[in-house]
């Protein structure tokens, strides 16, 4: 390139040349073609858009005021969604261990087991828990139990995934270490890989927990119980003021979810 | 009494890394291996207590054969093999005493691990151990607390616990200051005569190794090419000893 001498006096920079200019001109507009073919493609009802203001208006009046009438077996209900993601997570965060354990390079017994830990985490992740829902209410009918399971099944492979990521990111001269002393497999897990991993362990489970809650709320719509089964009821029977009842009270515990979980981080972390 | 005959140790398909050595380690004396970088000193130490696989010969530790032990028997000869590390491998974020006590957990059983509820003749050994290196006062003090020096000395009290019939240190003191790395020097060298216990030290400082041992062994390239009294390791020798580099010794061009 030109050397310093040669550079100096000149006043003139371009970040590009002028061909490279042009093509991204060339590429930008190709974007905005393929976005304006999309929306072209998808048979949007516009005046239902233009609607959408006075619709929303509509819903608002429906919905004041808040119905409270049935507010007792709401929050009857809240408290089996607030079960439901606990008992899950606890659940989860047992069955994950081993599948951490398995799916970490480092403390895999061996191919076989890693590939069979790392099934487990990509099966898990790759479903969403309102698909895992449909699956158990199928299988164990209706009601709180298919609610846990299924969240419990998505859980595990992202708890899973990311202790397992946190085993193989710890320091591993305290295992050497421990090696050294002739501790057995099990010991040396115990005092050198355990402790480090701590940390992670309790904030996934918390964050797990957190998200958990969120998604037991919705739960109910393919009957999995929970507040979710209360909502569909009374969106189906257009009782509005009761929706927004519900709604508030999932706002509320979502709230205090966040609340509680920041907290238990402050102390646990 | 350590014996090690024609060790050899290689990775992959290449050069071997330690080439038919040989070596004797008898009473109690204190040894430091010295040897520029790459020389196979570290590889050597894991040898013996098999974090490192040899590829063959003999390690022969008080007549018990140490090459093809495995499982059980492997872990019942560790223990009697303590080791101490450049960057002391504690477990930050455990007590200094849970990690003195790791040293134990060879001989403990699984539930008293877990528990942390240790023997008591091993919470004796270890304030007995803690207090003669000056540590005892950090038994509930996190590891990852204490200055370099300290660490240390958690880390030769852990080995020491393990009530070991041989203590193997793979530059103890190569991560600390001047000061330390003497303190710590003149600790093992002491504990070694106390405990009726042979250190084999690997180290860079030939200084601290003429000082503080018995015995040095200067290895080049994967061979043993000066064993005496620290007072006979005259500049010839020491010339031979870092003389080169390990490239140079593959026989390639252009050296650094």
């Amino acid at each position: 390139m030109t050397s310093l001498s040669e550079q100096f006096g000149r006043d003139e920079w371009a970040r590009f040349t002028l061909k490279q200019r042009m093509m991204r001109y060339a590429i930008l507009l190709g974007c905005g073609l393929v976005i304006a073919w999309a929306l072209t493609s998808i048979e949007v009802i516009w005046p239902w858009v233009w609607g959408a203001p006075e619709q929303i208006g509509d819903l608002f009046g429906r919905m004041y005021p808040p119905d409270p009438s049935n507010l007792a077996s709401i929050l009857a209900v809240l408290w089996d969604t607030v079960n439901i993601a606990t008992f899950a997570t606890a659940f989860a965060v047992l069955l994950s261990l081993p599948v951490a354990y398995i799916s970490a390079q480092n403390t895999t017994p061996n191919r076989a087991t890693l590939w069979l830990g790392r099934l487990i985490l990509v099966t898990s992740r790759s479903v969403n828990t309102i698909i895992w829902a449909l699956l158990f209410v199928a299988i164990f009918g209706p009601g709180v139990v298919a609610g846990i399971i299924a969240i419990m099944f998505r859980s595990i492979g992202f708890i899973g995934k990311l202790l397992g990521e946190a085993i193989e990111e710890i320091d591993k001269r305290p295992v050497e270490a421990l090696e050294a002393t002739g501790a057995s497999r099990f010991k040396v897990i115990l005092y050198a890989i355990v402790p480090q991993v701590m940390p992670t362990f309790w904030a996934v489970a918390i964050l797990r927990w957190d998200i958990n809650l969120r998604e037991s709320t919705v739960l109910g719509l393919v009957g999995a119980g929970g507040i979710g089964i209360v909502l569909q009821g009374a969106i189906d029977t257009f009782n509005w003021p009761e929706v927004a009842t519900i709604l508030l009270a999932i706002i509320a515990l979502v709230i205090i979810g966040e609340v509680i979980s920041a907290f238990l981080r402050r102390r646990i972390l | 009494m350590l014996k090690i005959t024609d060790l050899v140790k290689r990775y992959g398909d290449g050069d071997p890394v330690l080439k038919n050595l040989d070596l004797t380690i008898e009473g109690e004396s204190v040894v430091s291996i010295i040897g520029s970088s790459g020389a196979g000193k570290s590889t050597l130490l894991r040898c013996i207590n098999r974090l490192v696989e040899p590829t063959s010969g003999s390690i022969n530790l008080n007549g018990v054969e140490l090459t093809n032990l495995r499982g059980r028997n492997l872990r019942a000869a560790r223990r009697k093999i303590g080791m101490v590390f450049q960057g002391f491998n504690l477990v930050d974020r455990l007590t200094v005493m849970e990690n003195v006590q790791s040293g134990r957990l060879g001989y403990i059983s699984t539930w008293a691990a877990m528990t942390r509820r240790y023997p008591k003749e091993d919470i004796r050994r270890a304030f007995q151990l803690m207090e003669r290196v000056g540590i005892a006062q950090y038994a509930n003090t996190r590891a990852d607390q204490l200055s370099g020096g300290e660490r240390q000395r958690v880390g030769v009290v852990r080995a020491l616990m393990q009530e070991p019939d041989i203590l193997l240190a793979d530059e103890p003191t190569a991560s600390l200051d001047p000061k330390t790395s003497e303190q710590i020097m003149g600790l093992l060298r002491d504990l070694a005569g106390e405990l009726k216990l042979p250190v084999l030290i690997n180290i860079h400082n030939v200084t601290e190794a003429k000082e503080y041992t018995d015995r040095i062994v200067g290895m080049r390239y994967g061979r043993i090419i000066f064993d005496d009294k620290p007072d006979m390791l005259d500049q010839a020798a020491m010339d031979e000893i870092y003389a080169g580099s390990p490239h140079a010794d593959r026989g390639k061009a252009g050296a650094t």
